[in-house]
């Protein structure tokens, strides 16, 4: 397989805060790879130092093929970078942020472009809409419109939907998929665990490490975690009770259900069997991504502190 | 590999263009500055203050200097106020500002007169408003002839070629190099361009890192240079819109004389303009937010009015003002728009303040691109 984006040992400090460390990524071409992480733990950073935004203490690598560090320029050019916050020109009409798009990228048959822009966005009629009037969910559109214009080979969107309704999300991702199918690399920021079952491959980092990489099922069987989920009258009011034994590293509730995981299986069997009678019906489950990241969160605390 | 490309500096350009013609208030401000501000300082010193308040000290007894006091009040610019007894109670008046004139008449006024032996008597102004002075000293050459016409009859008749029967003695206290309104207009030139330029620069580039707009441009291949030339070119066009604005204001509303010097003229305009724009650039490579530009703009205007000779005449200076005021570019630029607009002089003349100019921009924009960074750490 080829990869988009290869990088190896990237590091990166502000002052004496160590914000990303020793973070290696592999970008499948052509492949949606999710990029999960709890706040601050530096996906912002990293996607920054991949288009060149800014400049890695250490790391070595490709990106598109060409050397991440000396190479920017000609990265910059095939890359879209959309930014966590709306970073268009709020007091641009939406054509006209299109328009200044188009032009810095030096297109070729700008007004066609930006017109088709328009049209996919279904926006012809409200293009003089100053860009800030717009809601929420038709920004993130609209700078999704704006970093693709350029017909990029790789897209770096950082949490493109956060705050955006489900169904303008569920369009949104759509869309992205739609692009991955025209053979668009696409790398996503999210903390949306149903947008991290969309992508192809999975990256996530806590505190600046890299914690787990590859497909959903692959991390999930990586993990090591054990779970039992537990069902009937009264399952759920369990969690207080089984959080905190030796073995459980987990008790969440999901809805009247409960799930109960640990990595060491007979320490976690060990803690349940009190529990494992009737009315309460128990199984072993797959965990699910949600209880692996959690888990991956724990994990990285731990070794942090 | 990209060089530079006019595209992309059209390209922000016309954003920067588009931006500046939906920000009315902006709008709005650059053309009311010049006018309010020449309204302001143009007539607050270019009135004509009258009934000036005068302490004398009269030391004669005679007729004839209770004649000159009248014709004094008489010319309606001296109101006298106060009579001191002694010299220091005159002095007193004067520094402490209660009076703007002190006049002493001397003992022997009278007899030097009537023997024709050069009779003076010593006004002394404070000039350290010289607009509110101006008008009243002028005043003082009439006042010999006609003080003591009606006093210098029969055998006292003097003949017509004899002169004058006395001189006056006019000393300028606390402003030696009086200040006229002529002198204020094309100051305000160098001022209003720096408070617009410098501070709307500085903002407009700082407002791209506040707002986080700048992240999406770093991530195009615009280049530096290429957001520096499209950003400024369009406030290259409002300081030259300012700049004539304010000209054809000064011509209709204050007659300031323009002796020509158009060369010397237009070269420091063009200068000043970039220079403004550029600090303006620099600052906001220093400048986190808008509010730290604009006060980092305030810490270049202030001194730029103050000891730039806009304010208070340049050689009335202490030296280490002087010293200081050199390095500013106001300074040097005033010294252009004066000797040129005032006196006509020409590039062979104003030479040293066009190339401090110069230096001045040189040295900026090199400065605004060596910070200018193309990521964000
Ligand atoms: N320019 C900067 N100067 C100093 N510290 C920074 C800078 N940018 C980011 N940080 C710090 O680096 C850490 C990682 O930030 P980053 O924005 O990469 O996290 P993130 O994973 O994107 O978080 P979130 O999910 O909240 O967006 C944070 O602690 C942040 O405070
Ligand atoms: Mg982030």
């Amino acid at each position: 397989m080829t990869f988009a984006v290869d990088v190896i040992g990237l590091d990166k400090s502000f002052g004496d805060k160590h914000v990303v460390q020793d973070v290696s990524i592999q970008v499948g071409a052509g492949k949606i790879t999710g990029f999960l992480g709890p706040n601050g733990s530096g996906k912002t950073t990293t996607l920054r130092m991949l288009c060149g935004l800014l400049t890695p203490d250490a790391g070595e690598g490709t990106v598109l093929g060409l050397d991440f560090r000396r190479e920017a320029e000609r990265i910059k050019r095939q890359t879209g970078y959309m930014t966590q916050k709306f970073s268009l020109y709020e007091d641009l009409s939406i054509e006209e942020n299109l328009a200044f798009v188009a032009r810095v990228y030096g297109l070729d048959r700008r007004r066609q472009r930006v017109r088709e822009a328009l049209e996919r966005l279904g926006l012809e009629n409200r293009r003089h809409q100053l860009a800030g009037s717009l809601s929420g969910g038709w920004k993130q559109r609209l700078a999704l419109a704006a970093c693709v214009m350029h017909e990029p080979r790789l897209l770096l969107l950082d949490e493109p939907t956060a705050g955006v309704d489900p169904k303008a999300r569920r369009e949104f991702w759509d869309e992205i998929h739609a692009l991955s199918a025209e053979g668009l690399t696409v790398m996503v920021s999210t903390h949306y665990m149903d947008e991290a079952e969309r992508c192809h491959d999975i990256a996530y980092i806590a505190y600046g490490r890299l914690m787990a990489r590859g497909t959903g099922e692959a991390v999930i069987r990586g993990s090591g975690l054990v779970t039992y989920r537990a069902e009937g009258p009264g399952a759920d009011r369990l969690a207080r009770a089984l959080a905190g034994k030796p073995g459980v590293e987990m008790a969440a509730a999901f809805g009247a259900a409960l799930h109960v995981s640990g990595t060491d299986r007979a320490a976690l069997e060990a803690a349940i069997a009190p529990f494992r009678r009737p009315p309460v019906r128990w199984t072993e489950v797959e965990p699910t991504l949600e209880d692996v990241f959690i888990h991956l969160m724990n994990q990285s605390k731990d070794n942090f502190e | 590999m990209s060089g530079f490309s006019l595209t992309r500096v059209g390209a922000v350009l016309a954003k920067e263009f588009t931006q500046l013609t939906r920000d009315r208030l902006t709008y709005a401000l650059i053309l009311a500055m010049p006018v309010v501000q020449l309204l302001l300082f143009g007539y607050a010193i270019n009135g004509d203050p009258r009934h000036l308040p005068t302490a004398v000290l009269v030391q004669d007894n005679g007729a004839f200097a209770r004649s000159t006091l009248g014709s004094l009040s008489h010319s309606g610019y001296f109101d006298i106020t106060e009579v001191a007894r002694t010299t220091a109670e005159l002095d007193e008046a004067l520094a402490l500002g209660r009076v703007q004139f002190a006049i002493t008449i001397p003992a022997d006024f009278t007899r030097r007169v009537v023997r024709g032996d050069r009779a003076q008597i010593l006004v002394e102004a404070d000039a350290a408003d010289p607009s509110a002075t101006g008008s009243a000293v002028a005043a003082l050459s009439a006042l010999p002839q006609e003080a003591l016409k009606h006093d210098l009859v029969g055998p006292l008749a003097r003949a017509p070629s004899a002169g004058p029967p006395f001189e006056v003695v006019v000393h300028r206290r606390y402003n030696p190099e009086a200040i006229t309104a002529y002198n204020i207009v094309p100051g305000l030139l160098g001022v209003i361009l720096s408070m617009t330029l410098v501070m709307m620069t500085a903002l407009g580039v700082t407002r791209e890192y506040e707002r986080g707009t700048m992240e999406s441009l770093l991530a195009t291949p615009v280049r530096p240079l290429e957001v520096m030339a499209g950003k400024l070119a369009p406030y290259v066009l409002v300081g030259l819109i300012q700049t004539a604005f304010i000209l054809i204001l000064a011509k209709l509303l204050f007659d300031v004389p323009m002796a020509g010097g158009w060369g010397a003229l237009s070269l420091g305009i063009i200068l000043f303009i970039m220079g403004s724009l550029a600090l303006g650039f620099l600052l906001s490579t220093v400048a986190r937010t808008q509010l730290q530009a604009m006060q980092m703009s305030f810490f270049y205007i202030l001194p730029s009015i103050l000891l730039s000779g806009f304010m208070f005449p340049f050689r009335g200076m202490p030296d280490w003002a002087q010293a200081l005021g050199t390095l500013i570019p106001v300074t040097h630029f005033l010294r252009v728009v004066r000797g040129a607009l005032l006196k006509g002089l020409g590039v062979a003349e104003l030479w040293p303040s066009l190339l401090a100019l110069t230096v001045f921009v040189l040295a900026v924009v090199g400065l605004a691109i060596a910070r200018y960074r193309t990521t964000l750490d």
